[in-house]
């Protein structure tokens, strides 16, 4: 039995096998017979089109670079601007001896190591019959030189292209930021295809912020071209698509004024308009010119920028954390009004210093001798330290933290462009984890004035001046206006909410009572900044800081013109106007500038009256 | 005693040898013409052909009982090379696919090849066919792990062939026809799930691959001057070295993966038309060998290697004619290179001794 089922089992199995086999047999003869069919209609079918290709000609596909979109302000003043420039590229696969030709060519016009270096790095990532860039920029000398003796160099060409540039230059270029020739980590994740025959991408700023708006869609051609490279008939094209101009919420006359107010100081101002977040001035000033980044920085020069001490390449709008100082007081304000803590008229008592129970330390006002009887008004309008070193004790950290946080700061404000950075916003388990230690109550009325461990950008100051205008809504902060395409003109905006969050508060007279008292600051008969809200024709609201940089012991003095000049306080203003119905908010930094209400709150007075009422 | 021939005791097959040595013939004289006429190149190609060749008649001594016990040694060690390659291989053109053992460099991916055919024909011949669902669920498993290895290298044209030497075997040991229309039907409704994971940048490279004339700043101008350089070719051909190399100057992979191009350029419709013939010739050899082996493994194993021979043909001329994405795969014996070549002698060789060692009617 065992011997016949081991029979049968070996036949049935080898009739399995058999049958596969053979239909696997058809099946490879089937397809062998389609390629046939395909090679006949290729070689019989299609053999004289592809004879009249092949004879004595190359056919060679070209990219067409698109060209890049134009980036305005909203005042119709253009940023950024493509201007024709020659460059020199080489096509590796028609060079024989690359480094004997790159030193000919060094003989009729000057060829540096960094082009060189560039060069040789791009030649391995490209296809060897695709032309790389060895130098751009050529001046009209060098175009002659180079088209004279062009028959001695096969596969060198002087190439007609589009060169970036930035007409305002320093006053925009944190903003418009640049493009640089694309490096080898961008490769990585950029759609090649798309960017064949395109240098350059944008790196910083609007221009890296909106890449693939401004890029637009490579075209190419089918060429033919003789034995020396010259082209004799293009066969196909099609035609690249140029980028979209984008328009910036950025008014110009307003950025130039607030650089301008600045001077050689450092520091920065950002102007939003409150309603929707739009940015319409951002400055950090030293600022630095972008146009030698956009074909590459010597490094002579980049190694000065580095080495400044004024931090030109520093965007101070988004990268600058500060101590806010008394700017942070009409928070905390608002948040013991919302709290129940206080209201609006309680006094305190101000003698000039405050005590913790139970110890000796003084914590000074910077007016020595008090304010006396104070109530939030006037602590917010003349900057009483005391009032507000005893409001932060009786807050404490935990709900200080808290109520800071629904202004989001510690966080980012999630501006379009990149490079923000998040402040900080101190907490228990923040110190816990940066320091292994515990809280200590002192810490509470240091950061009650806006000293001591928080920080803040310039520009998330802004939004949350904006939110007190606004009376709670936190705009999110946007350089973006509009895109128009190219062909069509058609406008397109981003749909992006123009609100990140509401500040929630028990009651919203509160808001309102904050705002009083914030212009109280501008026009009262004894707020820190009356003498820039004296003589306006509209009203505004803001609040003075003066943020210290050095701590100054108990019983010192502190002299601003005996102080060195990088150790001098940082003067700081945020104000808004017109108070009824708000157009524009404004944060101001000053770094090393002394004290706010001298320093930063003029300038204020200055941009509000140009925006305004157009003047100045 | 039966009475053996000279070749049986030698363990070759004539055919086979004869099919095997004219396409070598053939693959030197196409090669000096892509090559730049390099007499050098040739000589080195011709010796690894003939180093090749020696290496199948002596892979033919062994039995193919022998390999059966050996096979899944092979198959893990295979495995634990393929893991060694992507944790330290050295890395050449631009993907991790060789060992360098001091004295000799080696793609783990090529011993795959002939191990998992190798394994999976002994697996199923175990027990009986058609396979148990079980059987065909582990197989299945087996077929997988090399094959995401090699995917992972990166080399998409080897993790191709790897499964289709696995798959073949599976067809060929009667996998159900209705498991195999579930299964391709259920492969091809989750693309589009896989699609919906993939970075935009991948999308865009799969796009490219599946119709490279959307790219034709990339890989579509391959396909694009290999068709030039196919269709002015003609019936006859423009005759062997007179192909117009200026469209090929810009092919870097000319004697290499696009040869065929070169070959249907010089040599035309006919010279098409007798290379496929020789490689028929061969194909058919193979099958007859395993419809007449003495066991299923040797029936399995056969068809599994013949097929996956094909398979190289196809796909590599496919793609040059513009019908198949490029995805590296070298024409059998004509495309210049030593490592595949020896993995397919090996497996010729393998089929050679299938042929060769018949244990004796009286067992």
């Amino acid at each position: 039995m065992p011997a016949e089922f081991h029979l049968k089992d070996a036949g049935y199995e080898y009739l399995v096998i058999s049958r596969r086999i053979y239909f696997a047999g058809m099946m490879m003869f089937l397809l062998g017979m389609l390629i046939v069919i395909r090679v006949f209609f290729l070689q019989v079918v299609m053999h004289d089109h592809f004879t009249t290709l092949s004879q004595h000609n190359r056919v060679k596909i070209q990219p067409i670079a698109p060209i890049r979109g134009l980036i305005f302000s909203s005042d119709g003043v253009l940023l950024a601007n493509n201007r024709p420039s020659f460059s020199l590229e080489i096509v590796p696969e028609q060079i024989k001896k690359m480094d004997q030709t790159i030193s000919d060519l060094a003989t009729l016009i000057t060829i540096e190591a960094k082009d060189i270096e560039r060069f040789k790095k791009q030649i391995k990532k490209k296809h060897r019959f695709v032309s790389v860039p060895l130098k751009f920029n050529l001046s009209d000398d060098e175009v002659a030189k180079l088209s004279v003796n062009r028959h001695r160099y096969p596969g060198v060409e002087v190439v007609a292209g589009l060169n970036r540039f930035y007409p305002l230059a320093e006053n925009l270029a944190h903003v418009s930021g640049y493009v640089g020739v694309i490096n080898e980590e961008e490769l990585v994740t950029l759609d090649t295809s798309n960017y064949k025959g395109t240098t350059h991408i944008g790196k910083l700023g609007a221009e890296q912020a909106y890449e693939s708006l401004l890029h637009g869609k490579v075209g190419h051609r089918q060429v033919e071209v003789n034995a020396t490279g010259r082209i004799i008939r293009v066969l196909d094209r099609t035609a690249p698509v140029s980028g979209s101009d984008i328009f910036l919420t950025l008014d110009v006359s307003l950025q130039n004024l607030s650089v301008d107010a600045l001077g050689d100081k450092r520091g920065s101002i950002v102007a939003l308009d409150p309603n929707d977040g739009s940015v319409l001035a951002m400055v950090s000033t030293p600022g630095y010119d972008p146009n030698p980044f956009v074909n590459g920085i010597d490094s002579k020069s980049y190694k000065k920028l580095l080495a400044s001490k004024d931090a030109p390449l520093l965007n101070r709008a988004l990268q600058g954390k500060y101590p806010a100082g008394s700017t942070i007081k009409p928070f905390l304000g608002l948040g013991a009004l919302d709290f129940g803590l206080r209201n609006i008229h309680d006094e305190t008592w101000c003698q000039g210093w405050y005590s913790l129970s139970g110890s000796t330390h003084r914590y000074r006002d910077w007016k020595k001798e008090g304010h006396g009887h104070t109530n939030m008004i006037n602590a917010i309008a003349q900057s009483c330290d005391v009032y507000f070193y005893s409001l932060a004790h009786e807050m404490g950290i935990d709900k200080l933290h808290e109520f800071l946080d629904k202004f989001g700061f510690g966080k980012k404000t999630g501006i379009d462009i990149i490079g923000e950075v998040a402040g900080l916003n101190p907490s228990r388990e923040w110190k816990r984890k940066a320091y292994g230690q515990a809280w200590f109550p002192g810490e509470t009325l240091i950061v009650g004035i806006g000293q001591g461990s928080s920080l803040i950008t310039p520009i998330h100051l802004a939004v949350a001046t904006a939110a007190i205008a606004n009376k709670g809504k936190m705009v999110r902060p946007h350089l973006f206006a509009y895109a128009r395409d190219a062909i069509s003109e058609e406008v397109s905006k981003l749909h992006e909410p123009s609100a990140i969050g509401t500040v929630e508060i028990q009651n919203i007279e509160y808001w309102q009572q904050i705002i009083d008292s914030m212009t109280e600051v501008t026009h009262g008969a004894r707020g820190t900044a009356r003498r820039v809200g004296s003589g306006a024709s509209y009203r505004m609201a803001g609040k003075t800081g003066t943020a210290q940089v050095i701590a100054i012991a108990q019983d010192e003095e502190y002299e601003v013109d005996e102080v060195a000049e990088e150790l001098r306080d940082h003067a700081l203003f945020i104000a808004f106007a017109p108070v009824e119905s708000p157009k524009i908010a404004v944060a101001i930094i000053v770094e090393n500038g002394g004290s706010g209400s001298s320093t930063a709150a003029p300038i204020a007075r200055r941009l509000f009256d140009h925006y305004l009422q157009g003047e100045g | 005693m039966e009475d053996r021939s000279l070749s049986q005791r030698l363990h070759l097959d004539i055919p086979l040898i004869i099919g095997l040595v004219l396409l070598c013939a053939v693959g030197l004289v196409v090669l000096y013409s892509a090559g730049g006429q390099d007499i050098a190149l040739i000589y080195r190609q011709g010796m690894r052909m003939g180093l090749a060749l020696l290496l199948m008649c002596l892979i033919a001594q062994i039995s193919p009982a022998r390999l059966a016990r050996l096979s899944l040694w092979i198959y893990l060690l295979g495995l634990c090379l393929l893991v060694l390659v992507l944790v330290s291989g050295e890395i050449g053109k631009g993907a991790q696919r060789w060992l360098n053992l001091g004295f000799i460099r080696f793609q783990p991916s090529e011993l795959m090849k002939l191990a998992l055919p190798m394994l999976l024909a002994w697996f199923f011949a175990d027990n009986h066919l058609p396979p148990s669902p079980g059987r065909i669920f582990y197989a299945t498993i087996m077929i997988v792990i090399p094959v995401l290895l090699i995917a992972k290298q990166p080399d998409l044209g080897t993790s191709i062939l790897v499964a289709a030497a696995g798959l073949s075997i599976l067809f060929v040991a009667g996998v159900s026809w209705k498991l195999i229309i579930g299964f391709s039907v259920t492969a091809a409704l989750s693309t589009p799930v896989l699609w919906y994971f993939m970075h935009d940048y991948q999308k865009q490279r799969v796009l490219t691959l599946l119709d490279p004339e959307k790219d034709p700043l990339g890989s579509g101008y391959h396909i694009i001057q290999s068709k030039i350089a196919i269709g002015s070719g003609g019936l006859y051909g423009k005759g062997w070295l007179n192909g117009t190399q200026s469209h090929l100057e810009f092919l870097p992979e000319r004697s290499t993966d696009f040869i065929f191009a070169v070959f249907c350029e010089e040599f035309g419709l006919m010279g098409v038309l007798l290379l496929v013939c020789i490689y028929m010739f061969i194909i058919v050899r193979g099958l007859t060998i395993s419809l007449n082996a003495q066991n299923t493994f040797g029936r399995l194993l056969g068809t599994g290697l013949t097929l996956t021979f094909f398979v190289y043909v196809f796909v590599n001329m496919g793609m040059v004619i513009g019908q198949l994405p490029v995805v590296g795969v070298p024409l059998p014996l004509i495309s210049h290179g030593g490592t595949s070549m020896l993995t397919l002698m090996i497996a010729f060789g393998i089929l050679m001794a299938i042929h060769t060692h018949r244990r004796l009617l009286s067992d």
